[in-house]
């Protein structure tokens, strides 16, 4: 067959073409997001709700699950019942899918799943790619296709959907997560008429015949015994030796149809290479890129690149090797501590080793093989490393086991590797682009790969390099075009053109390290042309000299505030971009950016395009190529990173990731378990935010709310007696008298980290102070960070310095809570995140004695996402010691860490019981019996424990050594299991209820947004009735799960709905009752987030909404109560009193459902009422419920 | 009973069997609602007003709330479902038209509130393409520019309502506030530029003052029967001074309120305080209880009484003039 007509060139990632094959190829899909794989669910799943028919007519079913197991589960399902199903996935989730793997495998079920290879977590999570994922499943019977590049795996994913059906054993094809899954390529996509001739209807109704049905009963599922069980395992085996032959078959099929020709094993090169890399996935590109270039220097070297890993076809990999060849590498993405080697390289040992014995090898001598590891996490792989690689083949002694990309200085592993080769082609068009995430960078670079790939002959490559931070965060999108395929799956290091679309990154990253001689420097800039050069630094002014750049600036800013576009700078400096480029003629590049805008809004908004259009035309007006002189004119060098006072380890290590260098740290750097000091963002000054609240102190009321809602402990109150601590003070400092009866003389002070706020303004919205001859000003306000960075600074230090409160003698409300220090600041989270200031308050009361266990999420991402870490410690070195198990098991693990305080203690009370005779009798029976429910009574055990350590320290003998050991045990811990909405509701809640079932002293925190956040914002059961989210997107049509309710009818857990921004004080409450409740407790804590659709700014704003409305009622339910007679349950907040929609329509995750369907939304927002009313009816009911037979005795 | 009472009336060239109209309000977002107030008896269905500010703010709301946090982080390139049908624009309001158009077998006037004149002309034209029989231009503007003379403001709404009169062939309202300098001038020359109907008047969203917090808060209250008089006023004082059909919105509460209006020149009566109150059925409360008043004061049709106490017919035409004050006050002196 010819090539179809109807196949076009299209422009797209990894993920969004293997979705494509897999979604027309299937009836049955089961999702479950997860990071790098989320979008291939999301785009099924927008496919289906758009009714985008499979290549047989219908619309897949589509449907999301409470984790990867139940995806699997469904999808093993759906397959014995005679569907064609698929599913995406990768890293976690891929392991929750091992246990049906070796079931629908075990059943020869014909199937194909797609994985976005992505490391596993070991002594740290990580988002990125590696194969570790996949390695995991070679034991489960799947067969395995690998594909490196996104062409290759819109193929594979065809290839795997057809082999499987003839197969009968199932298909996990994968590619490397975010390399290829989130690379955009020109591909030539298959149409439905390509799918139809690869996927014969002969084997589709075979598998259908093999279904279950009660119209042909068979049973499957059967228990087997010593007798049959291995024998009918061994029954398999056929299937496993005809599947090569079915691949290569369906390979040759597939290239009859499309032209493109794929092998079990492609080999590239020289004909009679000597040296020979083999490996599979996107590293395969770049070394297929590199043999070619050496090649060209007359190198006799070739690449194996590895289609079908499993079943592993030997005879064919001998026969793909030249005959030739003397070395081998097998490169691995993998590691596997203890193996003798990675995967890949036993099975090419031992296949060597076999045909050598068999006498089937037809080299001239036994090729030698050594094995190393590359690409871990998404490590560069370049090719530099290739050739370092195949030097050291050549050398008569190569390092058997080797790394390359990295410096190991510990065991000497690593290979070395000259960083400057550059092997890029000329014809090759190279330009990086620096953004914040917000100012529409990408998007804008991805609708530029768009009109190069779609509407010219060039070939185009978009990759993007996102931050570790949600809140200014910087990307790097790195854009190749030229003629011919783009096979550099790696980084670009040598720019043509260079575009800065935030002039703070010149201070703070070396932007200009990527620029190649000669190349173009794009800056956005605030200034003028004229003013531009002298306010850039000296080393800069160094590089654009040296370097010989053609500099242009642009107030990109200025021509967006102009046309109405915001902050949105993006189709500004696209414009930019093509017209210095020239990568298009100027005037077409701008009819495609307009015509790009129109198709991306046409349909949503006039008025969006209408103001992008305007903001194009204004912008070649407002671009300027700026004289560069002869030599530098500033004197000011881009300033460190972090000051010397650092710690070295900061200074060292932290302080290089920082910068953008972490690949730079050799082996050495790292400690080996993944444990990490605290109290590291406190370094990271990132001065992202615009404008900061300034304080005034005449109008203050001195309520503390503005410390209290602050999502990132950047505003801080003190109090403090004088004692001529002011002498030292900035003169800028600001104080004022505190407001007490009992504390006469004492000094308030708030005070702003001007350079770790990120300018949300969450606090000036609740300062309910207002100057009241002018109400617009309160008595904080935004004003412009600039000015005041300097004596701000400076003020801020001198705020640290001062003295802490006494925290025993501080009431336990909302304005004196916030006295507390946090343990918990700086961290990476939105501005104005709706999560951060309950975690931030749990901090502040119990952070000294708290163990953390952090379910993976939003929660565990800010807390823990290097470089740095927002944990921190008081002054006497105390604070929250945090980890992140898993997803799934956090209220298990948040367990397991109760079980261990709780022996420990206990293991000291029974040490301290037997050395009492050599005790002060008074301090053990103090220790013993110490009343720790406040903080007096905590201060005064840890009183105790100082003193019994300091006699400990007398006394000598083994137990004594193990009483010391153990003696901060008798302090009193408190362990709290944090986690969001997608962890409690849906993939932990078997272990949550569980643990919360066990009655154990534990303190579970939900951190509510209503979605999964941290993947994009996909439904969880917590997603209300009537609101779009990613796989509900014509609006949730079933209520949010009351998990409230389900923990109060265990009746001894403690249980809490609280929302922050509508009544603190309750939040407070219900803080301090579940730790004092000696069972467990759950406080379920209302969480605006990006999520939702609104400025964020408002978020308390719209609790208070939420809760006026009904939508969060607010309650304690203490088992307490319960003791005392009277009824547990108080409701904190009153009947309905607005209409839903007041709450509902200011968000677009509630108004977006009216955009698509405003008949729908009427009848959801309608049920959602009736949610809202019934359910306050039935926690009504149940407060006035009597208890004990008599009636409930209120408050 | 004798023959059913004649209230027939024509209003923008439609012949309605009686006055009694729901006015623009939310009332029209449920389909069961607009087929109660047919079931009332509704003379034809008045929908609120598409807000062309709104739409555009809303557009640029929504998709840069969308937008702003997407392609920031690795993990989430972006944070909402990216429907196919997505209609940030007046879609959902011309499909709603139509859809009433189906539902109901009396008159359907679309309303309309511009900010550019590019919006009034474009969504006057969908408007009338979805089904609209009839227009009612919403001249929602509050001048508070100094630097802008009335005059201009004046103008403006004439050039407008002069653009859609070309663009569209239904019949076109224009829906006023009391806020003019010289209301009957003005109104003459929106009569002379081709104004189908006058509608009086518009009521605003007012801005009330939080003392406790010190804050603006906005409200819309009910109407009740007092706010009709300013309305009788300038129904009286233009009556059978413009040719075009005069309406009453604001104010109307009970038949009588309603026969005051009609004796003051109103060819339509606009409900919509007492329909919310009163649910949809209250209409046909109030037109059984006009003909009932009708019958036992003898008047034979709705024609006898429309304009009687006009400042054309009335006996005391002084009393709709500045006098009205001085006289009240005489009188309480007295």
């Amino acid at each position: 067959m010819s090539a179809s007509p109807q196949r076009r060139m299209v422009t797209v990632d990894g993920n969004e073409a293997t979705a494509s094959v897999a979604y027309r190829a299937s009836e049955v899909i089961a999702i479950y997001p997860i990071t790098p794989s989320s979008p291939m669910g999301e785009f099924a799943d927008e496919w289906a709700a758009e009714g985008m028919p499979n290549i047989w007519g219908t619309v897949p079913q589509v449907v999301e699950m409470q984790s990867e197991g139940g995806a699997a589960g469904a999808v093993h399902g759906a397959l014995q019942a005679g569907a064609l199903s698929t599913t995406f996935t990768a890293s976690q989730g891929l392991l929750l899918m091992i246990p049906n793997m070796y079931k629908i495998a075990g059943e020869l079920t014909a199937y194909a799943m797609h994985v976005a290879a992505r490391t596993l977590a070991t002594h740290a999570l990580s988002i990125f790619g590696d194969q570790s994922d996949v390695m995991a499943c070679r034991q489960t019977g799947f067969a395995l296709l690998v594909s490196g590049s996104v062409q290759e795996a819109h193929d594979f994913a065809a290839i795997a959907h057809a082999a499987t059906l003839r197969a009968r054993v199932p298909f996990l094809h994968f590619f490397d997560g975010y390399r290829t899954s989130h690379e955009v390529n020109k591909i030539d996509l298959l149409a439905d008429e390509d799918l139809r001739a690869l996927l014969p209807e002969d084997l589709i109704e075979a598998h259908r015949r093999r279904a279950l049905t009660p119209d042909r009963p068979v049973l499957r599922g059967t228990a087997q015994n010593p007798d049959t069980f291995f024998q009918a395992r061994e029954a398999i085996n056929p299937f496993y030796l005809a599947v090569p032959e079915i691949v290569q078959r369906t390979m040759d099929r597939f290239a009859e149809v499309t032209g493109r020709s794929y092998h079990l094993f492609d080999y590239v090169g020289h004909p009679e290479a000597e040296r020979v890399i083999v490996l599979m996935g996107s590293g395969a590109e770049t070394v297929h890129e590199t043999v070619e270039w050496l090649r060209g220097h007359d190198e006799k070297v070739g690449l194996l690149k590895v289609r079908l890993y499993r079943p592993f076809a030997a005879a064919d990999f001998i026969a793909a090797l030249p005959r030739t060849v003397q070395a081998i590498a097998v490169l691995d993405r993998t590691k596997e501590p203890g193996a003798l080697g990675e995967p890949l390289y036993l099975d090419v040992v031992t296949t060597l080793r076999e045909a050598g014995e068999d006498g089937t090898a037809p080299f001239a001598a036994d090729p030698k093989v050594i094995g190393g590891r590359y690409g871990l996490s998404s490590k560069e792989f370049t090719p530099a490393m290739v050739i370092a690689t195949f030097a050291e083949l050549a050398k008569t002694r190569p390092k058997r086991h080797f790394t390359i990309g990295i410096t190991d200085d510990v065991t000497g592993l690593s290979l070395p590797y000259d960083a400057d080769i550059d092997i890029e082609p000329a014809e090759v068009t190279r330009a990086v682009f620096f953004g914040l995430g917000a100012d529409g960078t990408v998007g804008a670079n991805k609708n530029s790969i768009k009109i190069i790939g779609e509407e010219t002959e060039n070939h185009a490559q978009g990759y993007f390099v996102y931050d570790s931070k949600k809140s200014g965060a910087m990307t790097i999108s790195h854009l190749r075009f030229g003629p011919r395929p783009i096979r550099s799956t790696y980084l670009i290091r040598r720019a043509n053109f260079v575009a800065c679309h935030q002039f703070p990154f010149m201070e703070r990253y070396d932007v200009l390290g990527y620029a190649a001689p000669g190349a173009v420097f794009l800056l956005n800039a605030p200034s003028g042309p004229e003013q531009v050069w002298d306010h850039l630094p000296r080393d800069v002014q160094e590089q654009i000299i040296e370097r010989g750049l053609k500099f242009y600036a642009i107030d990109a800013l200025d021509v967006a505030k102009r046309t109405g576009m915001g902050g949105r700078i993006n189709s500004i400096m696209q414009t930019c971009f093509f017209a210095i480029s020239g990568v298009l003629p100027r005037d077409e590049a701008i009819a495609k950016i307009k015509e790009a805008i129109q198709k991306t809004y046409g349909r949503k908004g006039e008025e969006v395009v209408r103001r992008n259009w305007q903001a194009v035309d204004e912008t070649l007006a407002h671009l300027h190529e700026v004289k560069v002189p002869a030599g530098t004119t500033a004197a000011r060098a881009r300033p460190a990173l972090v000051p010397q006072t650092a710690p070295d380890f900061v200074k060292r290590v932290s302080a290089v990731m920082m910068a953008g260098q972490g690949d730079l740290l050799p082996v050495s750097a790292f400690p080996p378990d993944g444990t990490w000091p605290v109290g590291t963002s406190q370094w990271e000054k990132r001065n992202i935010a615009n404008e900061i609240p300034e304080w005034d102190p005449d109008i203050c009321i001195q309520c503390n709310k503005c410390v209290f809602v602050c999502p990132h402990a950047v505003i801080r109150a003190k109090i403090f007696q004088p004692d001529g601590l002011l002498d030292a003070a900035p003169p800028t400092f600001k104080t004022m008298p505190y407001r007490s009866q009992e504390l006469k003389g004492y000094l308030y002070a708030l005070q702003v980290s001007p350079e770790d706020c990120t300018g949300c303004s969450l606090c000036v919205m609740v300062c309910p102070a207002k100057d009241k001859a002018n109400p617009k000003h309160k008595s904080i306000n935004m004003a412009p960070q600039p000015p005041l960075r300097e004596q701000e600074r400076e003020n801020w230090e001198f705020f640290l310095r001062l003295p802490e409160f006494d925290r025993t003698r501080l009431k336990q409300d909302v304005k004196d809570s916030q006295f507390l220090v946090p343990l918990f600041e700086f961290s990476g989270a939105c501005a104005g995140c709706g999560e951060t200031p309950y975690v931030k308050l749990m901090t502040q009361l119990y952070g000294d004695r708290a163990l953390i266990a952090n379910a993976t999420g939003c929660s565990s991402i800010y807390g823990g996402n290097l470089p740095t870490t927002p944990y921190t410690t008081n002054r006497d070195g105390r604070g929250p010691a945090w980890s992140n198990s898993l997803f799934e098991d956090n209220a298990e693990f948040g367990l397991g860490m109760r079980l261990a305080v709780d022996t420990l203690a206990e293991q000291a009370r029974d040490l301290l019981t037997r050395l009492a005779p050599d005790l002060d009798p008074d301090l053990v029976t103090g220790l013993l019996t110490a009343d720790q429910s406040n903080e007096a009574g905590i201060a005064a055990q840890r009183e105790r424990v100082a003193g019994l350590r300091r006699r400990l320290e007398r006394l000598v003998g083994p137990e004594t050594r193990r009483l010391d050991l153990l003696v901060d045990y008798l302090v009193r811990k408190s362990v709290w299991i944090v986690g969001g909405d997608g962890w409690a509701y849906d993939i932990g809640y078997g272990g949550l209820d569980h643990v919360l079932a066990l009655g154990r002293d534990v303190n579970v925190l939900v951190l509510d947004t209503e979605v999964y956040s941290n993947t994009g914002g996909q439904q969880s059961k917590a997603t209300p009735r009537g609101a779009a989210a990613k796989f509900a997107s014509a609006g949730k049509p079933t209520a949010k799960k009351d998990l409230a309710m389900l923990a109060m009818t265990y009746g001894n857990i403690y249980v809490a709905r609280v929302a922050f921004g509508a009544k603190d004080a309750q939040t407070v409450r219900a803080f301090l009752e579940a730790d004092s409740y000696p069972g467990p407790s759950l406080i379920l804590a209302y969480s605006p987030c990006i999520a939702h659709g609104y400025d964020l700014a408002y978020g308390a704003e719209q609790q208070k909404l939420a809760v006026d409305s009904g939508y969060w009622p607010l309650l304690r339910f203490d088992p307490r109560r319960g003791a005392e007679g009277k009824n547990p349950l108080q409701l904190d907040s009153g009947a309905p009193k607005i209409d839903l929609a007041k709450f509902a329509y200011n968000e677009t995750r509630f108004r977006m459902v009216e955009n698509v369907d405003r008949l729908r939304a009427h009848d959801l927002m309608e049920a959602a009422r009736q949610d809202v009313r019934a359910r306050y009816r039935a926690y009504e009911e149940l407060a006035k419920m009597p208890v004990n037979g008599k009636a409930a005795a209120g408050e | 009973m004798g023959d059913p009472m004649d209230l027939s009336t024509t209003y923008l060239g439609f012949r309605l069997p009686h006055p009694l109209m729901p006015g623009a309000s939310p009332m029209v977002d449920s389909l069961d609602t607009v087929q109660r107030l047919e079931e009332a008896g509704a003379a034809a269905i008045v929908m609120h007003s598409l807000f062309e500010e709104q739409i555009l703010q809303e557009q640029w709301a929504t998709i840069y709330h969308m937008d702003v946090h997407a392609e920031s982080f690795g993990e989430a390139l972006s944070y909402f479902p990216r429907p196919g049908e997505f209609a940030l624009g007046p879609e959902q309001y011309l499909a709603q038209i139509a859809r009433i158009k189906k539902a109901v077998h009396i008159p359907v006037i679309a309303s309309l509130n511009g900010t550019t004149a590019g919006g009034w002309v474009e969504y006057a034209r969908r408007m009338e393409e979805a089904g609209a029989d009839a227009l009612e231009l919403n001249v929602y503007y509050l001048a508070t520019d100094p630097e802008e003379p009335a005059a201009t403001v004046e103008q403006r709404t004439l050039d407008i309502l002069r653009t859609v009169k070309q663009t569209v062939s239904i019949p076109v309202a224009v829906k006023l506030s009391p806020f003019f300098s010289s209301l009957a001038h003005f109104a003459t020359e929106l009569d002379v530029a081709g104004a189908d109907a006058l509608i009086l008047f518009n009521r605003f969203y007012q801005p009330d003052i939080d003392i406790e917090q010190l804050e603006v808060t906005p409200r819309l209250e009910l109407s009740n029967s007092s706010e009709l008089l300013l309305r009788l006023r300038w129904l009286a004082i233009l009556s059978e001074k413009v040719r075009c059909s005069l309406a009453v919105t604001g104010g109307v509460h009970t038949a009588r309120d309603a026969i005051r209006a009609i004796m003051a020149g109103a060819h339509a009566v606009q409900m919509v305080s007492a329909l919310l109150r009163g649910g949809p059925a209250y209409l046909r409360t109030v037109l059984d209880e006009m003909s009932t008043w009708m019958e036992e004061h003898e008047y034979t049709s709705l024609r006898q009484m429309q304009g009687s106490m006009s400042l054309a017919r009335c006996p005391d035409p002084a009393a709709f003039e500045r006098a009205n004050y001085i006289r009240v006050l005489q009188g309480w002196r007295a």
